[in-house]
């Protein structure tokens, strides 16, 4: 599954490096949008993949037994996924004002505040 | 339970809270933004005391020990930088009274300024290395929407770039993370200088610390990646790019010095020379850049990033000398350079221009603002007995004791090219009169950002450019309290395992009940050996 599961995460990331040298900024966020959920996937795999063990201490125990999937990366994705929601939630805000604004959709047309 | 290690965090966020209530209320949100970072300048003094007495303050965040909850941990480098971001913020508070326009202030301009701080403190003062992955993502959020505020066309376009490079480093940084925490498994910063000690030395750690540089390289504005910092910062709301300029870069080059120091010590030799060279290559782009430019605020961003490479310098020469001159670096530039884009904004206020071309005969004017910002130039190129010069002089000093000589000379150069910018801007502003085909608006009719009409208000504009002025002179003529400090902070981030000691001694028996005792007892024989060796 981990082969597999880094080849899929490598196309990501270069699918995303793509995205996000085009010239338009509609182009350019779902660049970031992808470049974000391969991170995610990259914490989740790398933390081990474990299938069927949920870290669930049984009554009486201090410890869960051996082998059990590790819950820390979980909420680790979670919280990287929320935060990446809200930025690109105001990516996408901010490209349709830019849009409004310079009334292009070219990165090539906003060189005005480049010397 | 140490609640000052705390308040530093919560005070903002409380007080950006207050201000969202009270959204329709201008008076209010323009009263918390005083009273609010009054406070927080109140409890910042008071983490500094403690950590001055005690050496390191930790707190674990739910009780949780510590490997396996969230540390807040001050030692002296993040009280010092905590202190300085209150003192920035307090001076913006002030200063934003006069400046802000309406439209703005109905836009959430105080909840956000409040919001940034927040995350500047939160990402100075975390232990867990994912947490200041979010403290991070909380202060960038505020800040994009900062950047913003207002609308016009400049802004969108330096926003585009700003989001896209900042948000790129944000994955960066996230991604690190992520292989970190597959190679150790744990995100507690002092658990992770541990075991990697322990770990055995594969190419996958020196991926992870140029991942780790280029990641807060983006977000301190270093060579070759600091292109979205010149096409950003001159365009928001003058008020803004000082909070920026203070602040922002700053947070990227204490995250530097804090994992290169705590986590990738090992390393440090491999990439010390690539880091030194960069250092080099941004004080000289950036100082260059300015050359080229004649806008006030473009000529100071530029001076940013050649700053930037003061600071890294320091890190990279890596003896207790020099990372104290490093930080000395940061200090002074916070005050100097935050003070310099208030400066701008009064000169814009009065002439309504950022073009130097279009101004002139202040001096005439106005002797007062031409002192505070002679004082403030001189000391950004390092002339006694301003702060830069002693920032400067101990890096100078750290450089020949290493016998870095071709690094120290161009730091050294750059100190005279950064003169003849300030002289540039002191001939074009304060010198020469005023060409007579400029317009220049009314003095009494001040017009705020989005072009209304605001009560005259200079002196709240004034007040906070005097007081950081005079902190620059002060810093200069009493360097030997702070030089002192520096040295503290020197000497507590070269010798981890004080820091490790103060996030994991007192859970080491937890530890030693959940899981293998390995770890625990290993610490401190291994920290005695680190000792001796040299």
């Amino acid at each position: 599954m981990e082969p597999l599961m880094a080849v899929a995460i490598g196309l990501l990331y270069a699918t995303a490096i793509f995205m996000m040298l085009r010239r338009s900024i509609v182009k350019l966020v779902i660049g970031l949008m992808l470049l974000s959920n391969a991170a995610n996937l990259l914490i989740f795999t790398t933390a081990g993949m474990t299938r069927g063990a949920p870290p669930l201490i049984a009554e009486g125990m201090m410890q869960p037994p051996s082998g059990v999937a590790d819950p820390l990366p979980q909420a680790v994705v979670l919280t990287a996924i929320v935060i990446a929601f809200g930025v690109l939630a105001f990516a996408v805000v901010l490209i349709r004002r830019a849009y409004e604004v310079v009334k292009a959709d070219d990165l090539d047309k906003m060189k005005d505040t480049d010397t | 339970m140490r609640p000052e290690v705390a308040l530093p965090v919560l005070l903002p966020l409380l007080s950006g809270a207050i201000s969202l209530l009270f959204w329709r209320s201008r008076p209010m949100q323009r009263f918390m933004a005083v009273a609010g970072n009054v406070a927080l300048l109140i409890v910042s003094l008071w983490l500094f005391v403690a950590t001055l007495s005690d050496g390191y303050v930790t707190m674990q965040m739910g009780s949780w020990p510590a490997p396996f909850g969230i540390t807040l941990i001050a030692d002296l480098l993040s009280a010092v930088m905590v202190l300085m971001t209150a003192i920035i913020g307090l001076a913006m508070g002030i200063y934003s009274l006069a400046t802000t326009g309406r439209g703005h202030e109905k836009f959430g301009y105080y909840p956000l300024m409040h919001l940034l701080l927040a995350g500047v403190t939160g990402a100075f003062l975390t232990g867990d290395i994912f947490n200041l992955y979010v403290w991070f993502e909380v202060m960038l959020v505020a800040s994009f929407a900062l950047l913003i505020l207002g609308g016009e066309r400049a802004q969108m376009e330096g926003a585009i770039k700003y989001v896209t490079l900042n948000l790129l480093a944000s994955v960066i940084f996230l991604t690190a993370v992520g292989l970190l925490y597959g190679m150790v498994g744990t995100l507690n910063m002092a658990d992770i200088a541990l075991r990697m000690d322990e770990a055995e030395h594969t190419g996958m750690v020196e991926v992870l610390a140029v991942m780790f540089m280029v990641a807060f390289g983006i977000k301190a504005a270093a060579f070759p990646l600091f292109f979205w910092l010149p096409a950003s910062y001159h365009t928001p709301p003058v008020a803004v790019s000082a909070l920026f300029a203070g602040l922002l870069t700053k947070v990227g080059v204490y995250a530097m010095f804090r994992v290169f120091t705590l986590i990738f010590d090992q390393t440090m030799g491999y990439l010390q020379d690539i880091m030194l060279w960069g250092a080099v290559f941004t004080m000289v782009t950036g100082v260059l850049g300015a050359a080229a430019q004649y806008e006030f605020r473009r000529i100071l961003s530029f001076h940013i990033v050649s700053q930037i490479g003061y600071m890294i310098l320091g890190l990279a020469l890596y003896t207790p000398l020099a990372i104290a001159g490093g930080v000395f670096a940061i200090v002074h530039n916070m005050v100097v350079k935050t003070n310099l884009f208030l400066i701008s904004g009064i000169t814009h206020r009065l002439q309504g221009t950022y073009q130097l071309k279009k101004m002139g005969g202040l001096y005439r004017e106005r002797p007062w603002l031409a002192v505070a910002f002679f004082i403030s130039a001189f000391s950004l190129a390092g002339v006694p007995p301003l702060s830069g010069f002693f920032a400067k002089f101990v890096i100078v000093r750290a450089g020949l004791e290493v016998e870095a000589y071709v690094a120290t000379g161009i730091a050294l150069a750059v100190g005279l090219m950064t003169l003849y910018s300030m002289v540039k801007i002191w001939n074009e502003i304060f010198w020469k009169s005023l060409p007579e085909d400029n317009l220049v608006p009314e003095t009494a009719t001040p017009t705020g950002d989005d072009g209304r009409l605001l009560k005259p208000s200079l002196w709240m504009m004034y007040l906070p450019v005097m007081v950081l002025a005079l902190s620059s002179l002060l810093i200069g003529v009493f360097a030997e309290p702070i030089m002192w400090v520096m040295t503290g902070i020197g000497d507590q981030l070269l010798e981890p395992h004080g820091y490790i000691e103060a996030v994991l001694g007192a859970s080491a028996s937890a530890e030693d009940v959940l899981l293998d005792s390995a770890v625990a007892t290993d610490e401190e024989p291994k920290a005695d050996a680190g000792e001796e060796l040299p």
